[in-house]
């Protein structure tokens, strides 16, 4: 299987802190990928240097085979890399059909010229975005909400919305930053169901970051567990949870 | 009482408030989007009416007898510069600050404001006197029994509503007003949806230039005078009003611009003294009493 996304030796400092430190991995196409680690342990750090927020001190980020190291957020997003946030960063005083539509927009490369200028062209686009838009709401079971203002619905409703705002922008690799936090279990098994579904449906590659061990150990096809920036053991799920290092930095202490 | 709170003071009050609402809104736009107080912003207005004064002498005698068509072709002009150097200095000085301390480019803003004072007072053609401003417009004056308004105070009154009304428009229903939107709550956020947010702070600035530039322009053409250092005051006491309306809220600009311009008006009309003072009286009030301004939202910490 050829890798989708490609890391090649990154290290990052904060000042004199290393948080991330020579890590290299490939994403094969298709798959579920999961990182977990302890807090601080870089996780969203990582992701971070994946969208272009941060440059990496050192290493390199391929995606589809090309360089994207140090390239600009919005040009990595219009070339297929959407993410959420492990803090909601939901448009709070947009409305949720807003927020997905202005992923979709600009996610999507539309010119701010021709939107401004409302062209023929753009006014037909703008129909099928409302329609798209209006879909992915569907899709995650939102469209009661539509209307409504993001800073209105509650918090599991906001996780759904910020995945479906990622979506909208078409990526081919969808970043998940512990999208399970503060989810209650009934919660926590529906978003499961909706990440594999949203996988088949739509033919993203999905790297997740958790916390959650019970969505990672049901969900992902490969694990990685980092601690301090360093790689401490990988594989299938059913390997991974057998590693003492891992059993001793992360899941001893949790006990799961 | 009668004599300050009449007819004639209020549409005095509405128009002084027509002007500061187009300084406002700049302030307040590019605050909401780079939480920047851009002290240049005064000056903007002070290009716009010298790009029109300009304009109008350079092509005056190509319009006889079409004052209509000269006087948008000047509006335009004075819009055109305001909203130019504007996107020159966000490009110029403020981009390159942009991940530095906020300080720095606050510094900045008052280096680039004492610049283009001074830069335009030095060059020749221009030079630091007061220049009398033409009668673009013939003055007429409508009686209206208890008020007397020039068509002047409709003008002023009546552009300033409809580029208002066209920035209202553009906010809440183009998908660049939707970006600005979201750029304001959330850059990161925003970038990683696929915005250029460089691309949507210069159109804020040019915005928001060009209504400064609009603003000098009717301010020229009312107090029929201008120098280099006349945006001074009137950019202060819009960041005032747009403190008043809640510093980065639109409609707050406008609405602590149109209270600042009748509270100045009915101060004045009392005592022309208490007229100038009272904007930094509501500054401090303000300050005290609602530091978030009349319409601003509470300011929540990000994490």
């Amino acid at each position: 299987m050829p890798a989708l996304l490609s890391i090649k030796g990154m290290t990052h400092f904060f000042g004199g802190l290393k948080a991330v430190s020579n890590f290299s991995y490939d994403i094969p196409e298709g798959i579920i990928y999961g990182l977990i680690g302890p807090n601080g342990s870089g996780k969203t750090t990582i992701f971070n240097l994946i969208t272009g927020i941060y440059s990496p001190t050192e290493g390199k980020v391929f995606f589809k085979d090309k360089d994207i190291t140090g390239a600009k957020p919005y040009k990595i997003v219009q070339s297929g890399i959407a993410r959420t946030f492990q803090n909601l960063r939901i448009f709070s005083s947009l409305t949720a059909l807003d927020n997905i539509k202005i992923a979709k927009h600009f996610g999507s490369k539309s010119s701010l010229a021709t939107s401004v200028l409302r062209l023929p062209s753009f006014m037909n686009e703008e129909i099928a975005i409302k329609k798209e838009s209006l879909e992915l709401l569907d899709l995650m079971h939102l469209s009661h909400r539509a209307k409504e203002n993001a800073k209105n619905l509650p918090y599991g409703e906001l996780r759904r919305l910020e995945i479906a705002r990622a979506l909208a922008t078409k990526p081919q690799l969808l970043l998940l930053d512990e999208p399970a936090a503060g989810m209650n279990p009934k919660e926590v098994e529906e978003l499961m169901g909706l990440i594999t579904h949203i996988r088949n449906e739509f033919k993203v590659t999905v790297f997740l970051i958790e916390h959650h061990m019970q969505v990672v150990m049901g969900i992902c096809e490969y694990i990685k567990v980092i601690d301090f920036g360093e790689t401490i053991a990988e594989g299938i799920p059913e390997a991974v949870a057998k590693e003492p290092r891992v059993l001793e930095a992360y899941l001893g202490k949790r006990g799961a | 009482m009668g004599a300050i709170f009449n007819a004639q003071q209020i549409v005095n009050g509405l128009q002084v408030g027509s002007i500061y609402a187009l300084i406002a809104l700049g302030y307040t736009m590019v605050y909401g989007i780079v939480r920047l107080i851009n002290f240049a912003h005064g000056d903007f207005y002070m290009l716009g009416a010298y790009a029109a004064y300009g304009v109008f002498f350079a092509f005056n005698a190509l319009f006889v007898g079409k004052t209509g068509l000269m006087a948008f072709v000047v509006l335009i002009a004075s819009m055109a510069a305001g909203g130019l150097i504007a996107l020159l200095t966000n490009r110029l000085a403020y981009k390159p600050l942009r991940y530095k301390p906020k300080l720095s480019s606050l510094i900045t803003a008052i280096g680039v404001s004492m610049f283009l004072e001074y830069f335009l007072s030095a060059l020749p053609v221009v030079g630091p006197s007061y220049r009398s401003f033409p009668d673009i417009l013939p003055r007429v004056n409508i009686n209206l029994g208890n008020a007397v308004i020039s068509n002047y105070v409709i003008i002023d009154i009546v552009i300033a509503a409809v580029l208002m009304v066209g920035l209202t428009l553009l906010i809440k229903k183009t998908t660049l007003g939707m970006a600005m939107r979201a750029v304001s709550q959330d850059k990161d956020a925003a970038r990683l949806m696929g915005i250029d947010i460089e691309k949507v702070i210069a159109f804020t600035f040019l915005i928001g230039g060009s209504f400064a530039g609009a603003a000098g322009l009717l301010a020229g053409m009312t107090y029929p005078r201008i120098v280099p250092y006349m945006g001074i005051q009137p950019g202060l006491k819009a960041f005032i009003a747009a403190v008043l309306g809640g510093i980065g809220n639109i409609p707050g600009a406008v609405l602590g611009a149109y209270i600042m311009g009748l509270a100045e008006t009915f101060a004045s009309a009392y005592n022309s003294l208490i007229g100038e003072g009272i904007a930094f009286a509501i500054l401090i009030v303000v300050l005290l009493v609602r530091p978030r301004g009349l319409l601003g939202e509470k300011f929540a910490d990000k994490i």
